[in-house]
């Protein structure tokens, strides 16, 4: 170590200082790096969109035919076939409000789940942190949640339903679905750098989690007694907060304290895995 | 100390080789590998030092090459500067905003158009909206792509796709610019455009950090050297004292014997064991002198199988920063072989060598029916010594040129009785 520097060498402060050391395996979070790229986060969302519908023939109609068919398909299998009950809402408009922040939360964690992966050749080029891939990822599924929103209204428009000063819960919710997603979405894209096996296993983890939350069924069908348990999935309180402020009724508070909990949970733990493994996936990637 | 850029302090990067071959664990077996006892046996992990106990400083301004050979450990340093991956030990500490140049075209996606791209790959490498905007114009310039700005870059040249990429990295403007062999892509006229922008960077001021093959550049951009041997500093000093340790350890292996040479290919079949330089009575020469006649003498064994190949030698001379000076082969005289002996000579006479005095690389390469048979480049040093070429006591440096020509002067005046009358 002979080459230390005395720690008054004339450097112009203007400069910013960046000390590279070895990983010593403490947790970081770079909310300050995070920030000067934000530029980048944009750029690289907006990409994600522009890229996904070019060269369709249909372009962005897809946006609504995707989650409007999927409604379709659940009204007519599950409200005809097996006539599940659901207060006193309409079948199609009922599933279609649980559809908005689903296909968030699940547009969301799919995109940040593959994201590390597919961007192997970025990661060992050049420096930027890390975050950016899997949150920009996920940040491209709002223009589709733009979109569907807009449908749901006509939905509601047209089934007679009336608007409400509960709509702009909305919003809250729709930050709520995006953090979880990107709580999960953080973890599983991290994971999947060292093993394979999450890509794999994510669509099926994804299919087990739409029927473990209330999007065909309503959440009275579970019992009083199981229903905190129930809603340790943060999905079900941000579901019966879509269809509350949609179409009115109890508010779920119990609910969507324990989302709100469960998702702040999930987010320290999604940050803390990342940043454990995010020094290295270069080396693995 | 003054004004230091970069400070690298005792930076060393080991790998771990699971010598099974893969590079990505499955989750089986790391919790199989948890039980106590059930390790996979097959797994053997060896730990691979890329870099050892590396340290330097960079003082502001200065341009600095990083030379070695491939697995010299240039790339690791390189990755460990530009934040891409850490050290295992040591530090190192940046002062100014870094930019690295690790890849042209860094971020570029192929469906999106020119004017797209142009925004992409800057805001990845690190640049605000707000400046590329500033900047826009003269990236666009630089590259030429005018009329191609709405177009997907994915229908673009390579020669655009390439002017494009390296216009919007070299319009970062950094403190700190660390850049990879990028120079090496790219038609002459491109690198030879994008090392004068190299040139103009390190003439603002700013600090760069350089790693290359191409010698030429090394020595015409950077001041100082940095000579990596297997993860190690080998030399650190001035840049051409670095390029001649580089070199000399290119030609470690250069003496007339030739049978172990590690850089040999070909089918096989035909090999050449030594190459000699002779004078005319067959004496065997260290050097050669300007304006000589010489004999090249590629000595070689062939198996009998080989003995009927219509072999095509060749000899090719390149300086020392790897131009090309001269190929000659036997084809070009018409020249044939016929069967080969068991063992002998190809020999190549030259019956003047129109070279300045220094130190070139041979190459040699044996073809038969299109296929290479034996080669090696730049297999032995050649060394030139100064020649009275001209009878008068006087020839150029090698750095006025590498080859001295056979020529006459003399004057003519425009009016013929001018000169009548002198």
């Amino acid at each position: 170590m002979s080459l230390i520097s005395s720690p008054d060498s004339p450097v112009s402060p203007a400069l910013i200082h960046t000390r590279i050391t070895p990983d010593r395996g403490g947790v970081r979070l770079p909310f300050g790096d995070l920030w000067r790229y934000r530029d980048l986060l944009l750029v690289m969302a907006q990409r994600d969109v522009k890229v996904r519908y070019k060269q369709t023939g249909i372009g962005i109609a897809w946006v609504v035919i995707q989650p409007l068919t999927a409604a379709l398909i659940f009204a007519f299998v599950f409200g005809r076939i097996a006539a599940l009950q659901t207060s006193d809402i309409p079948y199609l408009p009922f599933v279609f409000a649980a559809l908005l922040p689903w296909n968030v939360f699940s547009g969301a964690v799919g995109r940040a789940g593959g994201s590390l992966v597919a961007s192997a050749q970025l990661l060992s080029k050049v420096y930027f942190p890390r975050l950016v891939i899997p949150i920009s990822a996920a940040l491209g599924v709002l223009v589709d949640f733009a979109v569907a929103l807009v449908v749901m209204l006509i939905l509601l428009v047209a089934y007679g339903i009336p608007f409400t000063w509960n709509l702009l819960a909305i919003l809250p919710l729709t930050v709520l679905a995006l953090l979880a997603a990107a709580a999960v979405g953080t973890i599983i894209a991290a994971l999947s750098v060292y093993y394979r096996d999450f890509s794999y296993a994510l669509p099926f983890l994804l299919q087990v989690w739409l029927y473990a939350s209330p999007v065909v069924y309503a959440t009275d069908v579970i019992g009083a007694g199981a229903r905190p348990f129930f809603a340790l999935n943060p999905m079900v309180g941000i579901i019966d907060g879509f269809r509350w402020a949609l179409f009115g009724g109890a508010f779920p508070a119990l609910e969507l304290a324990i989302a709100v909990c469960m998702t702040v949970i999930a987010l320290v733990i999604g940050l803390i895995v990342f940043a454990r493994v995010e020094t290295s996936f270069a080396d693995v990637v | 100390m003054t004004n230091i850029a970069v400070r690298v302090e005792n930076v060393s990067k080991s790998y771990t080789i699971a010598h099974e071959g893969k590079r990505y664990r499955t989750l089986r077996e790391d919790l199989i590998a948890l039980i106590p006892g059930r390790g996979s046996p097959r797994t053997t992990r060896e730990t691979f030092w890329a870099l050892r106990d590396v340290s330097f400083e960079v003082p502001r301004g200065e341009v600095m090459g990083i030379i070695g050979r491939n697995g010299a450990g240039k790339s690791t340093l390189l990755k460990i500067l530009a934040r891409i991956t850490k050290p295992t030990t040591g530090s190192i500490d940046l002062y100014g905003r870094v930019g690295s140049l690790l890849e042209v075209g860094t971020g570029f996606h192929p469906e999106l158009t020119g004017h797209e791209n142009i925004y992409l790959s800057g805001t990845i490498l690190g640049m605000r909206r707000a400046e590329i905007a500033r900047q826009f114009d003269a990236i666009v310039d630089f590259a030429e792509v005018e009329q191609f700005l709405d177009t997907p870059v994915k229908r673009y040249s390579s020669g655009m796709y390439m002017r494009l990429a390296f216009a919007v990295a070299a319009h970062l403007e950094p403190e700190i610019l660390i850049v990879d062999e990028v120079l090496a892509v790219g038609d002459a006229a491109f690198q030879k455009k994008s090392l004068g922008k190299m040139g103009d960077v390190a003439k603002s001021g700013r600090t760069v950090l350089f790693v290359s093959h191409n010698m030429a550049a090394v020595e015409a951009l950077c001041s100082r050297a940095l000579l990596l041997e297997r993860g190690r500093t080998a030399f650190l000093g001035a840049a051409s004292e670095a390029i001649g340790r580089y070199l000399e350890q290119h030609d470690r292996s250069g003496s007339s014997s030739l049978i172990d040479h590690a850089n040999r290919y070909g089918k096989g079949g035909v090999r050449v064991t030594a190459i000699e330089l002779r004078d005319l009575d067959g004496r065997i020469l260290d050097a050669t002198i300007s304006g000589a006649t010489i004999d090249v003498a590629l000595h070689f064994t062939a198996e009998p199988s080989a003995a009927r190949l219509p072999i095509i030698a060749s000899v090719m001379l390149r300086t020392m920063t790897g131009t090309p000076v001269f190929l000659h082969h036997n084809r070009l005289t018409r020249t044939e072989f016929g069967t080969l002996p068991e063992s002998g000579m190809f020999i190549c006479r030259i019956q003047y060598v129109p070279l300045a005095a220094t130190t070139y690389l041979l190459s040699y390469s044996l073809i038969a029916h299109g296929e290479i048979i034996d080669a090696i480049d730049d297999a032995v040093p050649l060394s030139v010594a100064e020649g009275d070429v001209y009878g008068s006591g006087e020839v150029p440096p090698a750095s006025h040129g590498m080859v001295l020509i056979d020529a006459a002067w003399r004057i003519v005046a425009d009016n013929p009785m001018e000169v009548a009358h002198i």
